[in-house]
């Protein structure tokens, strides 16, 4: 046969393709029935399971929030060069402003102030602040313009001069009170050439009033910063007299004025708004965090932080993470191996008895299973405390002296042994269903053929039971390393893990990056641990049933 | 082919199962999250039960303003906003509004005036720390101890808690830094007014840490408003901060040696906020309710049932009894004068700033 095809070159199908293609196309299509019927499990895990994972894990690099806000002071912050000493220019503070301004109108520069705040403190209040009196600012000029012509107070002269000659008819003829979309905004033709920032600022207006406040633009004024960008373009000495449109005697007698008047200092309005404004610190942190990604949340969940000379260590007492996932590893060891050595005996008498005792008592091990968790662990509050009931007997034994009870709860002790009881069904099960499968006879041949009780056991015994103490041992310490509810109520300060900072992280301080990059990094560690310990014990020897 | 029909009747399915639950809100439905337990047996009794008889609305409550903050975040990214009320401290409010998730209210416009004709503005006055905040009550945290086993002398001052030799025993405080910073510095010498001042420092933070650590071994942390309650009837703390209406329950309702000490105070504010995001038809629900729920009679009634003061000013002179032990509220009040001698105020402002830097700094130190 081997020889026949070298011969012959590759054996042909009827239909001229060689058979090994024709073989797989064949194959592809019952590959493909086969995809389509597990399509909807496979859809629904991704859909419900994986994709959300993944969205939540993509947050703690994600970082766009700086450049979306404030996309006219990041860039020109690029070539910042905070280590001279020297603030911004006022050019990036007259950018902070237009910036600020519309983000105020869309209510989102708290959001921003909050986002910096976890790197810098004090930024939340500081942004709070200056959207509150960003529009002062604008006023200035706004008051001058509208002084110098009662032309500049209506909005309709302003959507007469920004607006091209088709799309004012529309509006005009629109009706507010129909269905119909209002026709969306457009600028006159020749206008952003004449006056560019006037006309972008106008386009950013329009846009916010006609999509996001849905109001309509023929009866809204103009914000303050439209005046601020004509009083800019005007003082560029634009060539007016060729433009012809609408409110041209206006604009020419603006910019005739414009040069005799009150001017802005952004950088001073802003020191006056807040000192913090001319600190490097807050420049350097907004200059930092510009880019669309960051490492930032990261470096925070190994006890590192972002500075300007690069990543460096927090100060020592600062320090928290990295303690609590080595804790968290530890203690979830520990919980591990007390269910070990609690399990196997009693898993080892269910397997062995007759079948009804054996049910009874499985009914006693399922029975916490059953209980609500949160009442498992406050009993366990009311047995450990110094008060409670394990004390309360060891002092009436007189095993300890009334003034010197056990301190059982409120620390490490209190979560090992709390979650050792919460977690030790799920040692026993696996376990119990494994040793059912081994064959009592196998114990009473070793021991027929002269082995003692000690040596059958751990001869031939225990090593059957292994795949029962791997597949619990799993179950139990992964379970154990996301527990939260159980070490946050009876761990106090020394028996917390990792998650209950994940938890706080989420449900508190709305730091979802940090509790992502903190998520991230602890499902790194399962997973190696994971690999290792298919390396070292082989997944294959897990078995969750006989 | 017959598995596509099936594939596509299934997806329909879905989707149609997906929209009937979007639109789940039935037309005279409402969902209003609170804080579970006997608060919101108040708020029923007070605000629920007489605004479903008036309206024939009816109200689903939900037990989840301690998860408030990321629920609502999660429904609006998910753009599926279910809550129509919600129930949440001053500092929640604040972050909620920064965050763009809380609506801004006008109170003028949208609450009740008082029967005296003030403004809504003026009769909650101080109180409406918030853009998006409408407070409901004023509570305290502070402190409770065992008559039992302070001896003859029983605590007048906040600062027992650090004088673990005249009062020697367990003491139970907040797992955060909030309040348990400012009365460590009130209790190292630091004058009330200057207390915020020094806590902006670093070395303020570690002056208010090093006096923390002289009781560090002698505290629990609790993180649950039910903790200090039930370690002070078990007796295994002689003295520990928790809300005063806890306190309340537990002395009066349950008769447990336990009293309270009032000295330094923090007065802190609970009340509603409405998500962003509602339809008209919802938010005008919402609003409807909020008028009705906040006016000055509505708040007085709720002291009938728990013992928080409410916010209105307007309120106060209208506290009565207790609906049950049939106890005069007023004494029960923090706000009441013999036990607002001496108060703190929580900083709103400064608490939102430094929230996130304290706490890392905080449990890193506990953790040490």
């Amino acid at each position: 046969m081997t020889d026949a095809t070298q011969n012959s070159g590759p054996m042909m199908a009827a239909d001229g393709t060689t058979l090994k293609s024709s073989l797989n196309r064949a194959l592809r299509r019952q590959k493909l029935r086969a995809l389509m019927l597990i399509a909807p499990l496979l859809i629904f895990v991704l859909v419900t399971f994986i994709a959300p994972i993944a969205d939540m894990l993509f947050r703690s690099v994600e970082n766009q929030i700086v450049s979306d806000t404030l996309p006219r002071t990041t860039t020109l912050l690029a070539d910042w060069d905070g280590d001279t000493g020297g603030l911004p220019s006022s050019e990036v503070f007259e950018a902070l402003y237009t910036d600020i301004f519309v983000a105020q109108e869309r209510k989102l520069h708290t959001r921003l102030g909050s986002r910096l705040n976890y790197e810098l403190t004090g930024v939340s209040s500081l942004f709070r602040k200056s959207g509150r009196k960003v529009e002062d600012m604008g006023e200035v000029y706004q008051d001058q313009f509208e002084d110098l012509d009662g032309f500049w107070k209506d909005s309709e002269n302003w959507n007469a001069l920004m607006g091209s000659d088709s799309w004012l008819a529309d509006q005009t003829a629109w009706d507010e009170k129909s269905d119909t979309r209002q026709p969306a905004f457009e600028l006159r033709e020749g206008i952003d050439g004449l006056l560019p920032q006037t006309a972008a600022t106008f386009e950013i207006f329009a846009d916010f009033v006609q999509n996001e406040d849905e109001d309509n633009l023929a009866k809204e004024d103009p914000w303050a910063l439209v005046y601020s960008a004509l009083y800019t373009d005007l003082m560029q000495e634009p060539d007016v007299s060729g433009y012809g449109g609408p409110g041209s005697a206006e604009l020419l007698e603006a910019m005739g004025a414009v040069g005799t008047f009150e001017t802005v200092d952004y950088p001073a309005a802003f020191e006056e708004i807040d000192k913090d404004w001319h600190s490097i610190d807050v420049w350097q942190t907004i200059q930092t965090y510009s880019p669309d990604f960051t490492s930032g949340y990261f470096l925070n969940a190994v006890d590192m932080k972002k500075s300007p000379d690069g990543p460096e260590m927090r100060p020592d007492n600062e320090q928290l993470y990295i303690k609590l996932f080595i804790r968290t590893l530890f203690m979830s060891l520990v919980i591990t191996g007390s269910c070990i050595l609690l399990g196997y005996p009693v898993a080892w008498i269910l397997a062995n008895l007759p079948a009804r005792t054996a049910n009874l008592l499985m009914i006693l091990v399922l029975l916490p299973f059953w209980t609500s968790l949160l009442v498992r662990t406050s009993a366990w509050k009311v047995m450990l405390q110094q008060q409670g009931v394990i004390n309360d007997t060891l002092v009436w034994l007189g095993v300890v002296a009334d003034d010197s009870r056990l301190a059982l709860i409120n620390n490490q002790t209190g979560t090992i042994i709390a979650m050792t009881h919460i977690l030790l069904p799920f040692m026993i099960l696996p376990l119990y269903s494994v040793m059912k499968t081994i064959p009592p006879s196998y114990l009473r041949a070793a021991k027929s053929l002269g082995a003692t009780n000690w040596t059958a056991f751990w001869r031939v015994y225990f090593p059957q039971s292994v795949p029962g103490i791997g597949a619990g041992s799993i179950l139990v310490f992964i379970l154990s390393i996301g527990y939260y509810i159980t070490p946050e109520l009876v761990g106090g300060t020394t028996g917390t893990f990792i998650s209950n900072r994940i938890a706080y992280h989420i449900s508190s301080s709305l730091n979802w990056g940090l509790a992502a990059a903190l998520g991230a990094i602890l499902l790194a560690v399962v997973l190696g641990l994971y690999w290792a310990y298919d390396r070292i014990v082989g997944i294959d020897n897990v078995k969750l049933g006989g | 082919m017959k598995l596509t029909k099936t594939l596509l009747a299934s997806t329909a399915l879905t989707v149609a199962a997906g929209m009937a639950t979007a639109d789940g809100h039935m037309a005279n439905e409402m969902t209003i999250v609170s804080w579970g337990g006997a608060y919101s047996n108040s708020q029923q009794q007070a605000y629920h039960n007489p605004y479903m008889e008036k309206t024939g609305i009816n109200i689903i409550n939900d037990e989840s303003s301690a998860e408030a903050v990321a629920k609502l975040r999660a429904m609006n990214e998910a753009g599926n906003v279910t809550w129509d009320v919600v129930d949440v401290v001053a500092a929640d409010a604040i972050r909620l509004c920064d965050e763009g998730l809380a609506m801004e209210i006008d109170p003028d416009e949208h609450l009740a005036a008082a029967p005296d004709g003030t403004s809504a503005e003026d009769d909650f006055g101080d109180l409406l720390v918030s853009d998006c905040f409408i407070p409901q009550i004023v509570y305290s945290t502070t402190f409770g101890y065992r008559t039992d086993m302070v001896g003859d002398t029983p605590p007048t001052s906040v600062c027992a808690i650090f004088d673990t030799d005249a009062y020697p025993g367990k003491r139970s405080l907040e797992k955060r830094p909030i309040n348990n910073m400012e009365w460590a510095l009130l209790c190292d010498g630091v004058a009330k007014d200057d207390v915020y001042d020094v806590l902006e420092t670093d070395e303020g933070q570690q002056q208010a840490l090093d006096k923390l650590a002289t009781i560090k071994d002698d505290v629990i942390w609790w993180s649950a408003g039910a903790d200090t309650p039930q370690l002070l009837a078990d007796g295994e703390v002689v003295m520990g901060s928790t809300y005063n209406g806890r306190l309340f329950s537990v002395i009066e309702e349950q008769n447990q040696p336990v009293a309270m000490l009032w000295d330094a105070q923090v007065f802190d504010l609970d009340g509603w906020i409405i998500p962003t995001g509602l339809s008209e038809e919802r938010l005008a629900r919402a609003l409807d309710y909020i008028y009705f729920a906040t006016d000055t009679q509505r708040l007085a009634d709720q002291a009938k049932y728990i013992s928080y003061g409410p916010a209105r000013a307007s309120s106060a002179p209208l506290v009565s009894t207790h609906a049950d032990l049939g106890i005069d509220m007023a004494p029960h009040m923090p706000t009441d004068p013999n036990n607002a001698q001496n108060t703190f105020l929580y900083n709103y402002e400064f608490w939102a700033d430094y929230r996130d830097d304290i706490d890392a700094k905080f449990q890193a130190w506990l953790a040490q």
